[in-house]
């Protein structure tokens, strides 16, 4: 077994320490070694995004990412979307369009879709779809996850005094 | 049974309530099978044969068994002798010996992606590295990979033993891989075809396909020193799973507790076990808990895609009816017996009245995957065969493809192929739906662009269900139940629920227990849950009912039969001004005082089914230089019976139209000459993305069953039947040029469009 490496990083605010093998992804270290199991493992090679997380301000696939790449990175996953017990707008959209059946591909498309309204709060659905093109879904034919991040969006416009 | 009618104001049926999982679904707080922990916990991997057909002349572990962290390996000769009975699983069945062959194969690899041993060990790297040290000594043998050649009598036999079944259960002379033929008949289709006006004959051809689910296949097991088996899994079935893994392990149904984790869709393919009984042999022999996952790569090779087919049909037409059909299907079936070859075969023609027909099915086997249920199983390849055909006859008359749809349109009391007449059904209603929506009366203009039709039917199921109601003191209900909520059957569960009792929805807790905790459960599938369990929910909210009203009754000293239950109220009167009352609420509350707990069950064999009917209208762009076919327009209609919460009822057409756009458009098992499937990861295996689609528009017609409390439908898997045939009915009428052939990718077309084929 080779030698595990120490590494220190952020997630979702905490300052957090682990270790690992240099051959564990991202996605290893969050579920195997952090317990947090929110992200999905769907290919494991970077083609459906579930296991989708913002790191340093960039949605990327966590099974693409090393695990010794995030010392001294901030990392941003499902888990620390919502505020405590307030839901963040998307979640909230998602629940209320339902816009999600089976459920395992949500987290990644919550975490992508944050990623957008974080860079363009006010997307078409042109610029959604494309946004969205690297999660798969099968269970909705995107309709309503689509119409949720909008409805999202729309929600988080600041109204005008 | 009575049917409520739809003009009835429900109150919870037809809202569009928060699911009862969703919080921790869209939080990532929801336990899927991988995401399961437990101490001393091993990881297993499994390895499969690089083949597509070979005979294994021996297996040696010795060496991965050597190594440090590795606790447990297993091959088949670790299962005990299989039994050769054949068992239902909703939807398909399974033949124990086949089975156990299939999880983990015996003297033969039949397809590439065998499974052949399995290892646990510490780490699920470690895992990976010990399989590279077992030493299997194959002897390959030719396969056979293509439905038609399949049949011929000089290919290779994936079975010396097997003969095949003919009709009237006569065998065959010689071993052969055509596993079954059967024949639908009726009236004189050869004469009907003699004199018809129109004929038109085709051969069409689909590939295999997956499901595609995102969530891999997983299994955790433990096995204790005491014979007690404890399986996490996901799966569309928790008691199919216990009877499966008890029949192959030979093992007491009664010692097997499967604990069904939340499932990241099915759509068929998480009806058979795969893992189960690996991880619990590799906990027997390990004495640890054992997870093994399957990769993407696994997931496409060694689990159950559906079938390519190869569908020859002929078609008459006498004054604009159809007179005569005769169509043969050949559909693969795998490694095994047991394609759905069979409800494609009386699928086909349930839209239509046609009085002469011959309908031949045949069941092959071959060098694939073993095939599994994948969303009516069967329906959509002979639905991309006949809707075809039937739209270049209707061409031919220069007829409306809708209205020549409704002019040959079963309804209540046709006939099916197999005989039986059919019950209130909704095809006419949803073809017409099509015909007065606003996109088929928008124009469809513009050099390759097309627009199609097409209509599917799907039988739907009833099986088994059991639910336990238990009031709580605050007058709320913990609703247990034992389907697996796939897709939001908490949800609509609970409504039902709720409206039976007439109390809050939100009051209502909806739990999926496991095969320990509640009476059995058949599987999520055949668009049965919410018809099936929702009735077993609607009788146990009615029992509640009964033992509140009959409390009442004694505490008023009035006859039971004089007592009222109405929305959450009980009531009574003498008709002459005395009057009593009470509710559910205040009997929740003084349960305890009035008899105690008030506990309401049901356990069922659902009876009353209601077949349903989907026409889908799709309008198309065709890029001719790049081959692409763009869909510019989706509007699907549906008699959906009654829908209980509309928006997971939309959600599953939407979702099965988008399922039904990629195999016709993309999707494919794309095999060497060897067997091995070139494309099996997402990147090559291409499932639309969301910048693929647009969005999806759907009509739901509401035609109740009468079969059920509330009118409900199997909803599910009816919309991906027609797709397939309207995609390429559009794209004939986009091109000029008939593709009857799938997928329909942009290769096929630029050959096609610039004559390269």
């Amino acid at each position: 077994m080779a030698r595990r490496t120490h590494v220190t990083t952020s997630i979702n605010g905490l300052p957090t320490e682990f270790l690992c093998e240099p051959r564990q992804s991202v996605l290893e270290v969050l579920r195997d070694e952090l317990g947090l199991t929110g992200a999905k493992e769907g290919c494991n090679n970077g083609n459906c995004g579930a296991c989708a997380v913002i790191l340093n301000g960039r949605v990327v696939n966590s099974c693409c990412v090393l695990g010794v790449e995030l010392e001294g990175a901030e990392l941003t996953t499902i888990e620390g979307i919502a505020d405590g017990e307030k839901l963040h707008p998307l979640q909230q959209a998602f629940l209320e369009e339902a816009a999600l059946q089976c459920g395992i591909c949500t987290p990644g498309f919550i975490v992508s879709a944050k990623a957008l309204l974080d860079s363009d709060p006010h997307p078409d659905e042109h610029k959604v779809r494309f946004w969205l093109a690297g999660n798969l879904c099968r269970c909705t034919g995107y309709d309503k996850i689509v119409r949720a991040v909008l409805k999202a969006a729309d929600a988080a416009e600041t109204p005008v005094p | 049974m009575t049917t409520t009618d739809r003009s009835t104001n429900y109150r919870i049926i037809g809202t569009r309530p928060v699911r009862p999982d969703g919080v921790e679904k869209v939080t990532g707080k929801a336990q899927y099978g991988a995401d399961i922990r437990l101490p001393g916990l091993l990881h297993g991997r499994v390895l499969r044969s690089p083949h597509a057909h070979a005979r294994i002349v021996a297996i040696d572990t010795s060496e991965a068994e050597k190594m440090p962290g590795v606790l447990a390996v297993v091959t088949h000769r670790d299962f005990p002798a299989a039994r050769d009975v054949v068992q239902e699983i909703g939807e398909s069945s399974v033949n124990a010996l086949e089975l156990s062959d299939n999880v983990l194969a015996s003297r033969k690899a039949l397809y590439r992606g065998h499974a052949v041993a399995a290892v646990a060990a510490t780490s699920v790297h470690l895992a990976e590295e010990a399989l590279t040290k077992i030493r299997v000594e194959y002897q390959v043998l030719p396969p056979v990979l293509d439905v038609r050649d399949a049949m011929r009598e000089d290919a290779p036999l994936l079975s010396e033993t097997r003969f095949t079944k003919e009709l009237g259960g006569a065998r065959s002379e010689k071993p052969s891989n055509i596993a079954s033929h059967l024949r639908f008949q009726g009236g004189n289709p050869d004469a009907a075809l003699e004199e018809a006006d129109v004929v038109i004959e085709r051969e069409y051809r689909t590939k295999m396909v997956h499901q595609g689910y995102i969530e891999p296949h997983n299994s955790t097991a433990t096995w204790n020193a005491d014979g007690t088996i404890t399986i996490w899994t996901s799966t569309q079935g928790a008691f199919s799973v216990r009877a499966q893994v008890a029949e192959i392990l030979r093992h007491p149904i009664s010692s097997i507790r499967v604990i069904p984790m939340e499932i990241g869709g099915g759509f068929g393919g998480k009806l058979p076990i795969y893992l189960d009984p690996v991880a619990a042999l590799l906990s027997k022999k390990s004495g640890r808990p054992v997870k093994v996952l399957m990769n993407r790569t696994d997931v496409f090779e060694g689990s159950g895609p559906t079938s390519g087919t190869w569908v020859k049909v002929k078609l008459g037409l006498k004054d604009g009816k159809i007179s005569g059909v005769k169509a043969e299907l050949a559909y693969e079936a795998g490694a095994y017996p047991g394609s759905p070859v069979g409800a494609g075969s009386m699928t086909m023609l349930a839209p239509y009245v046609i009085d002469n027909f011959q309908i031949d099915g045949y069941d092959v086997v071959l060098n694939k995957p073993k095939v599994a249920a994948y969303r009516a199983p069967g329906s959509p390849a002979a639905a991309f065969a006949f809707e075809q055909a039937l739209d270049e006859a209707a061409r031919a008359i220069g007829a409306d493809p809708l209205q020549f749809r409704l002019d040959n349109s079963a309804r209540e009391g046709s006939r099916m192929v197999t005989g039986a007449p059919l019950a209130k059904v909704g095809h006419e209603e949803c073809v017409q739906a099509i015909l007065d929506s606003p996109h088929y009366k928008s124009p469809i203009e513009g050099p390759y662009r097309g627009r199609g039709v097409a209509s599917g039917y799907w039988f739907n199921g009833g099986m088994q269900s059991s639910v336990v109601a238990a009031v709580n003191p605050d007058g709320t209900v913990n609703l247990i139940e034992g389907s697996t909520d796939i897709g939001g059957t908490r949800a609509s569960l609970a409504m039902q629920l709720a409206e039976t009792l007439g109390i809050r929805y939100e009051d209502i807790h909806a739990t999926v227990v496991d095969t320990d905790s509640v009476g059995h459960n058949d599987v999520t599938g055949g668009s049965r849950t919410t018809f099936a369990s929702g009735m077993a929910v609607y009788q146990a909210g009615m029992d509640i009912r009964q033992q509140m009203c009959e409390r009442a009754a004694r505490e008023w000293n009035v006859p039971v039969d004089k007592v009222e239950y109405e929305d959450g109220r009980i009531t009574w009167t003498d008709g002459e001004g005395t009057f009593k009352e009470t509710s559910f609420a205040e009997q929740a509350r003084t349960a305890a005082q009035k008899g105690g707990p008030i506990v309401g069950k049901a356990s069922l064999s659902a009876r009353g089914v209601g077949g349903a009917y989907s026409t889908h209208v799709v309008d198309v762009e065709v890029d001719p230089d790049t081959g692409k076919v763009t869909i510019l327009r989706y509007t699907a209609a549906q008699d959906v019976g009654t829908a209980i919460h509309p928006s997971y009822v939309e959600g599953q057409i939407q979702g099965a139209v988008a399922q039904g756009v990629g195999w016709a458009l993309n999707e494919e098992y794309y095999f060497d000459d060897e067997g091995r499937m070139l494309n099996s990861s997402f990147l090559d295996y291409r499932m639309p993305t969301s910048l693929d689609l647009p969005m999806i528009d759907t009509i739901l017609v509401e035609v109740p069953n009468p079969g059920h409390p509330y009118g409900v439908r199997g909803v599910g898997e009816v919309p991906i039947v027609p797709p397939l045939a309207a995609v390429a009915n559009a794209i004939a009428d986009a091109t000029g040029r008939r593709f009857t052939e799938l997928p329909i990718s942009p290769r096929r077309v630029v050959e096609e469009l610039h004559g390269l084929a």
